[in-house]
């Protein structure tokens, strides 16, 4: 896995490129403002990159429209977002970019070194990963969701998070069995088309979450 | 602020009648302000007899309704409001008021101007108003008497001077009234000099605010996060375990106080502001809001910073309250800028009710906008819908 890396504070930096080649990540190129990241994306060719919103020169949302762009770019290109604070709005944006292979987290969440990693992992599949934040707020603002029983909620949430089954499974310390059966009445109760695959299940998730907010 | 005067000159025929029938308010304000002249101007030798006292108790008062309503016409010609420079008699009795209106040189420039208006005001209405009749006279004066067909030579050129001199002369007329009616060079220095201590004051409150939240939130969690990391290095050898959880309480110490920062932040300036500017922040605000909100906006370019921010945190306090009270269905919010100001309309089809003089808030976004000369005007009938108009002067880069 080559990852080509954009963050601007050398802390930051260098601490992510430990824990991504203590994993095994192979990070081709550290970028610390958009004109390197843009080049890096144009020459080494990676297949993730991981960028902050806010960049040199103007430290304001360049770092998110580099990635954005580089997916028009080359469609489908894993990109994984990282920010001091998180906001629907470029949650929205990222998403509209294409199918899957995008994730948008909190840098809090690099601290929690197994579950990064699971997102890192989950995004260069071609999932796609929110941070929690950002799924409570889509939650609250969903009407419909009151036919869910609490326990379903939960499963919705951490299904829009964009965990697999499994995932949710060891978190909610159930089997999978039960997930799949919570899930499986979810996608009931909101007239969603049953889909096997985790991904194409949290994309059909996130879009009702958004037609709803 | 020196208010500039934007002559409203339109050449349509019904601003020009309009222009026309403001004169003749001019003409016939000219009686109260002739009649209220001598009543004052003989009850002020009367209030050594006492007298005088009982009949200027209603005559001040009068006088000021009529000047409000000089205030309200110059205003409207001149395209600029014109503050009310009275002192203040709230809260006083019927002696203290009047001891206190006697000493304010603004009642006695309203006496002043009754006699103004009742001379120079009256002689400029006239002048102003003539030129209408005049016309129609010249016009149909040939065909009524049969006789001099000069008059139509002399009817286009009065109804050129009617059509040009109208505006102008109104100009003056309003011009006469602000000079005599508004506050004083003064005043407005006072004014803008209690506005600016204010905003001084607050700034100097909100510095000490974000001090003390920090204080209390990030930095005292990091305090305990490096106390739990020191405690975990002591321990990890002989207890593993309790160094574990030690380790373990420090990452949540370490997110509780990231949070704390954030909102310490959102507070002084939202990043999405810088990021996207005023509309792409609502935008985004109205995204993590539980009613569903429409944001239109006609804005080229973007407010100074300050204003960008103070404009930002009013809409959101306005937002706020529509979440918080007005039980509505849907909000909208509309930004503008008229080449002078900028605009932002706050809309909900709630309950209605909102009252600036209640709650904190809506006075905080007051005192924000007051900053910059902005003013606010909340309409909330009972029953709603209320819609909140922010208006700031600002240019945009």
């Amino acid at each position: 896995m080559r990852v080509v890396l954009a963050e601007d504070l050398a802390l930051l930096r260098d601490g992510l490129t430990r824990i991504l080649q203590a994993y095994g990540y192979d990070v081709v190129a550290a970028a610390d403002d958009v004109d390197a990241l843009e080049e890096a994306l144009r020459e080494m060719k990676p297949d993730l990159a991981i960028v902050d919103v806010r960049m040199p020169p103007t430290f304001t949302d360049e770092g998110l429209r580099a990635a954005i762009e580089a997916r028009r770019v080359r469609p489908g290109l894993p990109v994984l977002v990282l920010s001091q604070y998180v906001e629907q709005l470029y949650a929205r944006e990222l998403l509209a970019s294409g199918d899957g292979a995008v994730g948008y987290l909190l840098k809090d969440r690099v601290a929690d070194v197994a579950t990064f990693i699971d997102a890192v992992r989950t995004i260069s599949e071609g999932g796609t990963v929110l941070d929690p934040q950002v799924v409570a707020t889509l939650l609250s603002k969903a009407a419909p969701l009151s036919r869910l029983t609490p326990r379903e909620r939960e499963v919705l949430g951490l299904m829009a998070e964009g965990r697999s089954n499994a995932a949710i499974a060891s978190r909610l310390f159930v089997t999978e069995k039960a997930v799949s059966k919570h899930t499986n009445s979810i996608f009931t109760k909101l007239d969603l088309p049953v889909a096997s695959d985790d991904n194409r299940r949290v994309r059909a998730v996130l879009t009702y979450l958004q037609g709803q907010g | 602020m020196t208010q500039v005067a934007h002559p409203r000159i339109s050449p349509s025929w019904e601003q020009h009648l309009r222009y026309s029938a403001t004169a003749a308010c001019y003409l016939v304000l000219v009686i109260p302000a002739f009649a209220l002249f001598l009543v004052v101007a003989i009850s002020i030798p009367l209030v050594l007899i006492t007298a005088g006292v009982f009949v200027l108790a209603f005559a001040v008062p009068l006088t000021r309704r009529l000047t409000d309503l000089h205030r309200r016409l110059a205003g409207e010609i001149l395209g600029a409001r014109i503050e009310s420079p009275y002192r203040s008699t709230e809260g006083m009795g019927a002696f203290s008021r009047m001891a206190s209106c006697a000493s304010d040189p603004a009642r006695w420039r309203d006496f002043a101007f009754l006699f103004v208006s009742a001379t120079a005001g009256f002689a400029l209405a006239i002048l102003t108003i003539i030129w209408l009749p005049a016309t129609i006279w010249y016009l149909i004066a040939p065909i009524v008497t049969f006789g001099n067909f000069w008059y139509w030579l002399l009817a286009p050129i009065s109804f050129l001077i009617w059509w040009f001199g109208t505006p102008l002369l109104l100009q003056v007329l309003a011009l006469l009234s602000r000079s005599l009616l508004g506050p004083t060079r003064a005043q407005r220095l006072a004014a803008l000099e209690s506005s600016r201590t204010e905003t001084i004051d607050h700034s100097a409150a909100e510095v000490r605010r974000i001090e003390r939240d920090l204080h209390d939130g990030a930095q005292a969690r990091m305090v305990s996060v490096g106390m739990s990391v020191g405690l975990a290095s002591e321990l990890v050898h002989r207890d593993p375990k309790a160094a574990a959880d030690l380790l373990a309480e420090a990452g949540v110490m370490t997110n509780a106080a990231l949070e704390d920062l954030r909102m310490v932040v959102r507070g002084i300036r939202p990043p999405v502001l810088a990021d996207r500017g005023l509309v792409g922040a609502l935008e985004a605000l109205s995204l993590d809001l539980s009613l569903p909100v429409t944001v239109t906006a006609d804005l080229v370019g973007r407010p100074p910073d300050p204003v960008e921010s103070a404009a930002y945190f009013a809409a959101a306090e306005c937002l706020a309250n529509v979440v918080k009270h007005a039980d509505a269905s849907q909000a909208w919010v509309r930004i503008a800028h008229d080449g002078a100001a900028l605009w932002l309309q706050i809309g909900d089809d709630g309950v209605g009710g909102a009252d600036a003089t209640r709650g904190t808030g809506l006075a905080g976004i007051i005192r924000r906008l007051d900053a910059f000369d902005g003013r606010i005007g909340i309409d909330s009938p009972i029953g709603g819908p209320t819609v909140v108009t922010m208006e700031v002067p600002c240019a945009l880069s």
